[in-house]
């Protein structure tokens, strides 16, 4: 018996921590269908202002457009970013050798490079080519992350080499073996790469606001942050919008938990 | 072959720019005609003086002593007991937790903003629990306000920090907390002289990269308090934000605070490696 009241205090504290984290959560989607007066009079039920919500949201902003440049920015990073980084990962350890160890060492370093540092140089670089407003700019910084190339260099480790000589000696290219043997054979190390990346690149904020100076070019984050600047905020319309906004990652989030969750960790073993 | 085209593109997105940003940080001038200055570290001079910008720092820093250590014993504590092999309902339990990591900085910024708004969620439950008599201005006090980033900011990160423990702990060699239990260490005991000291790498690394994160806030600052009352809650990138792309820009200023952005992250990282790589 105490054996057991001694645990109380341990699932009390889970208890609460996990009211907390989903409270927030449940709040938002049960606003999105409230009046905004029900909103702030703190109503917790479901209400039946949805569609007229829907309906405000969609009258201000132009909410397809910037779900459209959202789903593209987010969509063409992760596709762009994985190719990249998986081919230097996978060469990094099959073509092993001193001085690539020596370049992945310096590469790294820019994982310590704060964003901010080179956010004012990346603006005027994309300005000289006449490349603000378009979502090639919002992408191309976020192809190349030192973080997913050390997690497929992580991962390749446990790629057997064997492979590797055996399908040479067969005469298959080098591009070959990569997409007919390593690709498949990585499927997992690839998922998680796919969740870490679009969302990151979902919810980039700063990036696309600073090379995205036309409104109708807007991505969902920076849409539901000028909701915010109205003169009235329409909580209802508000927590919408935030919900629409955060729904595509929850999705993704909730299918692909355990991915998401190992590819965070993994490129650290 | 293989690593050309990502080693360019790290080349050409990070340290090209982050070079360029040291030599405009020493020009000054508006929009696209700027000079070199004189003296050349004009700016960086200037910084000194300018008291938004030392407020910027000083509530960056309030932030970063006051939610990490918070945050990162939390997740510590949480992960503790999920790993615990007898705990029921356990996939619950980190789904739950791990949650908020799904939802976008700018996202959870608004929905905190909704519920601590003066008449938000927030004041209702306080004032049906007779915790206070009227409300709160949260978001428009300093002291408050820097309390509900804090509380965002725990919110949305220690479920993320605790997956890392997490995942260390399910390294650990399950037998040492055995073991320990075998020669009488209570939980407490086991957790602090066993478990803590093995997950030693694990912690250091969580602190780098929340101490990073902080440092560069900007999505929370700039929705969930708009950096007000009076700048007092105002990040360091949000300033740079202001004075590259707001009003009047001055790249090379920004280029300049940019610059102390990055050397702050540097020392950190570096006092924190020296402070937690110590073998015992």
């Amino acid at each position: 018996m105490t054996k057991k009241l001694r645990r109380v205090p341990g699932y009390l504290f889970l208890a609460i921590c996990a009211l907390l984290s989903v409270g927030p959560l449940y709040f938002m989607v049960v606003s999105a269908t409230n009046t905004s007066q029900d909103v702030l009079g703190s109503r917790m039920l479901p209400g039946a202002n949805l569609v007229a919500n829907f309906t405000a949201l969609v009258g201000q902003q132009d909410v397809a457009s910037a779900m459209w440049f959202s789903t593209i920015q987010a969509v063409g990073t992760t596709v762009l970013a994985l190719l990249v980084c998986s081919i230097a990962g996978y060469g990094f350890e099959v073509f092993h050798s001193r001085g690539k160890d020596r370049l992945m060492n310096v590469l790294l370093l820019a994982m310590m490079i704060p964003f901010a540092a080179t956010m004012i140089p990346l603006f005027q670089l994309f300005a000289q080519f006449g490349m603000i407003n378009s979502s090639f700019a919002v992408i191309l910084p976020a192809i190349a992350t030192p973080f997913l190339v050390m997690l497929f260099r992580q991962s390749s480790r446990s790629f057997p080499h064997e492979i590797v000589e055996a399908a040479r000696i067969d005469g298959l290219s080098e591009l070959n073996i990569f997409a007919r043997i390593y690709v498949p054979t990585m499927r997992s190390t690839y998922a998680a790469a796919a969740v870490i990346t679009f969302m990151a690149a979902w919810n980039n904020f700063l990036w696309p606001k600073v090379i995205i100076v036309n409104n109708t070019y807007q991505t969902m984050p920076m849409l539901i942050s000028n909701l915010r600047a109205g003169y009235v905020t329409d909580y209802g319309v508000l927590m919408l919008a935030v919900l629409l906004a955060s729904l595509p990652t929850m999705v993704i989030f909730l299918i692909l938990q355990r991915s998401f969750a190992e590819g965070m960790t993994g490129a650290i073993k | 072959m293989f690593l050309l085209p990502a080693a360019l593109l790290i080349g050409a997105m990070s340290f090209y720019p982050m070079a360029q940003a040291f030599i405009l940080s020493l020009k000054t001038g508006r929009g696209t005609r700027l000079n070199f200055a004189d003296p050349l570290w004009y700016n960086y001079q200037r910084l000194l003086q300018d008291d938004i910008f030392k407020l910027t720092v000083q509530n960056t820093f309030v932030y970063l002593i006051i939610q990490v250590p918070i945050m990162l014993v939390i997740a510590l504590i949480l992960a503790n007991l999920l790993n615990d092999r007898n705990l029921r309902f356990k996939g619950l339990w980190r789904t739950a937790i791990f949650l908020p990591c799904a939802v976008g900085l700018v996202s959870y910024s608004l929905v905190f903003r909704t519920i601590f708004a003066t008449d938000g969620l927030v004041n209702d439950m306080l004032m049906g629990l007779h915790f206070i008599d009227s409300p709160i201005n949260w978001l428009g006090q300093t002291g408050t306000a820097r309390i509900v980033i804090i509380l965002g900011l725990l919110w949305r990160w220690t479920g993320y920090n605790m997956v890392f423990y997490l995942a260390a702990m399910q390294n650990l060699d399950y037998s040492t907390l055995e073991a320990a239990k075998i020669d009488g260490a209570g939980p407490f005991k086991t957790f602090w002289y066993v478990t803590v000291p093995q997950l030693r790498p694990m912690i250091l690394l969580t602190a780098i990269l929340s101490t990073n994160g902080t440092i560069q806030l900007f999505d929370e600052s700039w929705n969930l308090t708009q950096g007000g009352p009076a700048y007092t809650t105002m990040s360091m990138s949000h300033y740079l934000f202001e004075l590259s792309f707001q009003k009047n820009p001055n790249f090379g200023y920004g280029a300049a605070l940019s610059y102390v952005i990055l050397i702050m992250v540097a020392i950190l990282a570096a006092i924190q490696m020296k402070v937690g790589d110590k073998r015992d």
